[in-house]
């Protein structure tokens, strides 16, 4: 009971944040560009079209009431109409979201596994050699500049080892699995289709390792300053002197503490990995809203742009309530 | 005052002390070296480069790396080497200005929603708090797109993108000072509050900012080759690593070199301010943690 | 009741910082007669604390090590054990209560679930009897509504209540020999009697030794039977409670003694020992009290053994050299 209470605080709380967001976004696309007119028009549009497109969005009305207009159509799902394939924009990102999700769990998944085991097993051989390796294998991911890494992925291990694919979700000659989540991994295990499931695990193993790399390195870094600093509490001696295993003080007494900073950070990765997704997918040819993004600043596509701009805050807000609430639940000395 | 006693003033001692702890520290000694290096590189490029960076010859175009060419030519037959060294050029300053401009708006806005307190403070955090709302590449995308793609556009976008992390921070620092005894001295001989921010807040938070900076310039370097990546920053054929990268990826099948010492470079500066940041946090700051 | 549980045998403890090497423990030697209540007294950073981790071999290493001596607990040297057989010792036959009750409990564990699963580990006992030993373990150091008191997380239980799950955890699983780190110095004076009264009846109750540290010497009058004064990492004095409060006969115990101010007494000032402690860097070859004693002289440069001044009353000091030489027997 009380959990839902502090949920709802934080959802009522996240209610100003949400309406900043949307300021900002309609600062950036109605106030920035000196014409935004001619921006949503795009840069081939007569000036008749652009005429047209300022009568028909009210942009020569003041800029409050343009506002309210921009609110009421994004309260609707109104995102605006894309000017390379004229449909509206929510209908694009609703079809490339799934592609995307899936890429971002998938390097979700991929920066646990891996951060959280390097993380801990530099902990308890702090300044020893193993220390030594993941530390620099953790600054080279913090440092790494995204879309070079997954060029020189590509390079490796398509062009010179060919032993992974260098595009898509999926063998062109391959059909998808019926859409059910949208996610090619868990709509062919849920239809059974063993060759389709090996297929798109072959096709996101070099797109979610590189995306996964930076935040990878912010994860062991996290978990490795907290299971050093929680190792250091005085709870733990208590927990050797009562002749508990090291396995078990590490992980389970030390590491359950650990996991307090770990998910506020592993929850604000997943909102970053949704922008690391802009490079990534552009990359390996991967068809989410990252590489829409990209094709729409290619053509300057601003409705598609801001779209895609708003869609990820969303996400991101979403993700800080998610982490609050399992903060509540992970840790519980947190005042309701 | 005489170098003498400026040298024994508390300030100097305890820069002296600063260097020489990170003195001792490896990781820090190279990322020192790296900065040093890459600054030298792009004060000295002209001077350096074998080529002209945009100068065009056609019949050199694709050639791998050799005595001649180090790291190969370009599409348009120009020396990537050259085009390398200009670019130190570019991503140094660029964050640097970011960094600077930031740093310092961003330092001024926290201090003073910290010390003012109230809800001028409330206004300034909650607005920061919005733009921390997105991911910084994408903040940077928007507002770059919407300015329309240039390296002043890119520039702009990363700054605006980079104001909340040192807002917030130094806002903390402030909160802290607020409670100070001298502050209260201060305020009871009749100071204003500008100049108590001024002489006394700003002052404390340096050694922060200072570390943040270091950082916050990686991801500077970082964030703006990755717009001009995605077209919305340098534009070809300035020799900005980013766009560099965004054009040498259509070669990489057969070109490798075109896109890869490009993002060597980026990578290794960035390494260079993350090792060197992260080193003087230990020394001068324990308590920001990321 | 003589019978001899524990052995300190000419320990020693170094720890490396970054200025040196520091002796924090200088082959000490002690002897707990099974059932009593041993104090060991002294001013912070004497060695005190790292003596009673020592002998649950709870020195983190790096950076503290120790270089010789026997730890004998019935004439199993612990020092030697392996990491298996060590296990078994920790919270079985050897238990331990810390300083701090506030952060010596894990705090995103239940009180239960950290009680159940030392229990669970040194006996064969299902979740459900686990459960109801706990219960009674909890009613027997005193606290009300224990069924509850398990589901609740350390940080919402008071200081005295959780020492007291502390005390109920240490006895749980029967040990031999209790370890109390200043049990009771974190808490408010009021709560700190409570504690020991529980902790004193229940240890008598169940036959344990009690390995008491403290730094107060009101404390060591009323729960110990016997005790031995540290200071640097030396043992200068071991006697019977009632012997060395009686007749003190270190000079740093006497010092030490004469600053516990009392009621009748009229004094403008506390009394104080001059002087500071040694480095423990490079202390003083011989009595490392040398600097502070009134009464040094040139012998005290070398360390003086344990010299018996009267029953079950040894002091390491040379001017009782005159006395009967005897090492401590027991």
């Amino acid at each position: 009971m009380r959990v839902l209470h502090y949920v709802l605080r934080r959802l009522a709380y996240m209610v100003p944040v949400l309406f900043g967001v949307t300021v900002l976004v309609f600062i950036i696309s109605h106030a920035i560009p000196g014409d935004p007119a001619s921006m949503i028009a795009g840069p081939k549009a007569s000036r008749e079209a652009v005429e047209n497109i300022r009568k028909s969005h009210g942009l020569d009305r003041p800029l409050v009431v343009q506002y309210l207009t921009f609110a009421t159509g994004l309260l609707k799902g109104d995102l605006g109409t894309s000017i390379r394939n004229h449909r509206p924009v929510t209908a694009d990102l609703a079809d490339f979201f799934p592609a995307t999700l899936e890429l971002t769990l998938a390097s979700m998944t991929l920066c646990l596994v891996i951060g959280i085991p390097l993380g801990i097993l530099a902990a308890i051989r702090r300044n020893r050699i193993t220390d030594h390796i993941i530390r620099v294998f953790s600054v080279f991911g913090v440092s790494m500049p995204v879309f070079w890494l997954g060029l020189m992925l590509l390079f490796v291990f398509y062009r010179n080892l060919g032993w992974l694919p260098g595009s898509g979700r999926l063998d062109a000659v391959l059909t998808p699995p019926v859409q059910v989540t949208g996610l090619y991994l868990i709509d062919s295990l849920l239809e059974g289709n063993w060759p389709i499931f090996v297929n798109a695990l072959w096709h996101i193993l070099l797109p979610a390792f590189c995306l996964s790399y930076v935040y990878l390195a912010i994860i062991t870094r996290i978990v490795r300053s907290s299971m050093i600093a929680v190792l250091g509490q005085e709870f733990i001696t208590t927990a050797r002197a009562y002749g508990l295993s090291e396995a078990v003080i590490v992980l389970k007494h030390a590491f359950k503490n650990s996991l307090i900073p770990t998910v506020t950070i592993t929850g604000l990765s997943l909102g970053e990995l949704m922008g690391g997704a802009i490079l990534t997918e552009t990359i390996f040819g991967w068809p989410g809203m990252g590489k829409y993004v990209v094709d729409s600043v290619n053509s300057l596509d601003f409705p598609a742009i801001m779209g895609f701009t708003l869609v990820v805050a969303l996400v991101y807000v979403a993700m800080n309530l998610l982490v609050d609430v399992l903060y509540a639940v992970l840790n519980p000395r947190i005042r309701y | 005052m005489a170098i003498a006693t400026l040298r024994h003033h508390p300030r100097f001692r305890e820069l002296g002390l600063t260097v020489k702890i990170l003195g001792r520290n490896p990781l820090a000694v190279a990322g020192g070296i790296i900065i040093t290096a890459m600054i030298l590189l792009a004060t000295f490029a002209p001077l350096l480069a074998p080529f002209d960076p945009i100068g065009i010859s056609l019949s050199d175009r694709l050639k791998p790396p050799s005595g001649n060419h180090f790291f190969g030519t370009d599409e348009m037959g120009r020396d990537i080497f050259s085009r390398v060294l200009y670019g130190a050029r570019i991503s140094m300053v660029i964050g640097l200005m970011v960094v600077g401009i930031a740093g310092g708006l961003g330092t001024l806005i926290g201090a003073t929603a910290g010390f003012i307190g109230g809800r001028i403070d409330n206004f300034i955090m909650r607005l920061m708090d919005v733009m921390l709302s997105f991911p910084s590449l994408v903040l940077a995308m928007a507002l770059a797109a919407a300015m329309g793609p240039s390296l002043t556009s890119a520039v702009f976008a990363v700054t605006v993108v980079m104001i909340p992390k040192f807002a917030r921070l130094v806002r903390g620092e402030a909160l802290a000072v607020r409670e100070m005894p001298y502050i209260a001295a201060a305020r009871v001989s009749g100071a204003k509050n500008g100049w108590i921010i001024l002489h006394h807040v700003i002052p404390n938070c340096i050694s922060t900012v200072i570390v943040l900076g270091t950082l916050t310039l990686g991801d500077t370097i970082l964030v703006a080759a990755s717009l001009s990546f995605i077209g919305l920053g340098a534009q070809p054929p300035t020799p900005e690593w980013g766009a560099m990268i965004s054009v040498g990826r259509k070669f990489l099948m057969d070109q490798w070199w075109y896109a890869t010492f490009p993002g060597l470079f980026i990578l290794v500066t960035v390494i260079g301010f993350n090792v060197l940041g992260d080193a003087l946090r230990d020394v001068l700051d324990p308590r920001i943690r990321r | 009741m003589s019978e001899i549980l524990l052995q300190i045998q000419d320990l020693s403890v170094e720890f490396s910082g970054y200025r040196g090497i520091a002796k924090v423990l200088d082959r000490v030697s002690l002897s707990l007669r099974a059932g009593e209540i041993f104090g060991v007294v002294g001013e912070t950073g004497c060695g005190k604390s790292v003596m009673a981790k020592s002998v649950l071999r709870l020195i983190p290493e790096p950076p503290g090590r120790i270089t010789s001596g026997r730890i004998l607990l019935r004439g199993e040297d612990i020092l030697q054990a392996d990491n298996r057989r060590l296990r078994t010792i920790r919270g079985n036959l050897v238990s331990m209560i810390f300083q701090e009750p506030m952060s010596s409990l894990n705090p995103v564990f239940t009180v239960g679930n950290q009680m159940r699963e030392v229990l669970q580990l040194h006996r064969p006992l299902d979740r459900h009897a686990a459960e109801t030993t706990c219960i009674d373990l909890l009613r027997r150091v005193q606290l009300p509504d224990a069924a509850s008191i398990l589901a609740k997380y350390p940080h919402e239980l008071s200081g005295g209540m959780r020492q007291r799950v502390m005390i109920a955890m240490a006895l749980s699983c029967d040990p031999d020999l209790l370890i109390a780190d200043e049990p009771t110095t974190a808490l408010d004076v009021t709560v700190q009697g409570q504690v020991l009264a529980i902790l004193t009846r229940l240890t008598k109750e169940q036959g344990v030794t009690v390995l008491f540290i403290t730094h107060d010497m009101g404390v060591v009058a009323q729960t110990c039977n016997r005790v031995a004064v540290m200071y640097a990492g030396h043992v200068v004095e071991v006697a019977e409670v009632t012997s060395l409060f009686a007749a003190p006969r270190h000079p740093y115990t006497k010092g030490l003694m004469a600053c516990i101010p009392t009621i009748d007494e009229d004094r403008e000032t506390l009394a104080s020992i001059a002087g500071t402690v040694p480095e423990l860097i490079a202390p003083p070859p011989g009595c490392r009290f040398i600097a502070r004693c009134p009464h040094a002289k040139a012998v005290c440069n070398e360390r003086p053994g344990l010299f018996s001044v009267g029953p079950d009353h040894f002091v390491a000091c040379h001017l009782y050299r005159s006395d009967r030489r005897q090492e401590e027997s027991t």
